[in-house]
């Protein structure tokens, strides 16, 4: 799951708005495979974490029904353009990704 | 990465009382995510659920939060909402789905700098009251509004 994570990050006069798209399934679980009628087993993120130069700005604890490609957006004081932020997810299944955007 | 997860399978057989509280569920190492409020995410009601991740399912309605969301959504598998919290000192943002099998959706816990405002998009089963929870200096504040959603996003 490389690369599964875009962000866009920009601060305007001290606040910083992030925006960013996750590409996972989020699986509810619930959902059949209509060939075969089997259920799709459950595959969602449980867990977004974002990092302000190493200082957590948001955490979140997601349950499966976020919709599919999950997007997020928020806003934090305090920034400046240049700034690092780092956002990571980790899924029921123990998958996760990081990624790490400068703010513009 | 992928011996993060080999490593996380590993800790997880090792652990058989993990390991059943793993087969009773499905086959995810849960319980190394242990903050992830389970009990919460699969409550049924919103009151259940409040209570579980919130531990207190008494909201006061405020018109302090702005709950921004389509008033028709055809398509229930993607709903944009936007929740903006006046409230000074607001800590979490939840988002639950009255009707949903499993109301919770999603709790944003908000650094000291971050601001009240989320946006993001969920899924809704089918027509029902979107509400959202501030948690700010230990208390509760709500306000919902209501998405008729002509094409379900949950189940088959």
């Amino acid at each position: 799951m490389a690369n599964s994570i875009k962000v866009r990050a920009k601060a305007e006069s001290g606040v910083a708005t992030i925006k960013c798209l996750i590409s996972h399934p989020m699986e509810t679980g619930l959902r059949k495979d209509k060939k075969t009628g089997d259920k799709i087993p459950a595959q969602f993120i449980q867990e977004v974490n974002c990092d302000h130069n190493g200082k957590s700005v948001l955490s979140a604890q997601w349950g499966p029904a976020v919709s599919k490609n999950p997007f997020l957006s928020f806003k934090f004081s305090g920034a400046k353009s240049g700034d690092t932020i780092k956002i990571s997810w980790v899924d029921n299944k123990g998958d996760s990704d990081s990624t790490e955007a400068k703010i513009k | 990465m992928n011996h993060n997860r080999r490593t996380l399978l590993k800790g997880t057989m090792a652990a058989s009382a993990t390991g059943l509280a793993i087969s009773a569920g499905l086959l995810t190492p849960k319980a190394v995510l242990a903050a992830w409020p389970k009990e919460a995410f699969e409550a049924k009601d919103v009151d259940a659920a409040l209570a579980a991740s919130q531990g207190s399912s008494s909201a006061s309605e405020s018109n302090k939060i702005k709950l921004k969301a389509p008033d028709i959504a055809e398509n229930g598998a993607v709903v944009p909402i936007t929740v903006t919290s006046d409230i000074s000192g607001t800590e979490t943002i939840s988002l639950l789905v009255s009707k949903n099998a499993q109301p919770l959706t999603a709790t944003f816990n908000l650094g000291s700098n971050t601001e009240g405002y989320i946006s993001t998009r969920i899924k809704m089963g089918k027509t029902s009251d979107v509400v959202a929870v501030v948690k700010a200096g230990g208390k509760l504040y709500s306000t919902k509004k209501q998405v008729k959603v002509t094409i379900g996003g949950c189940g088959g």
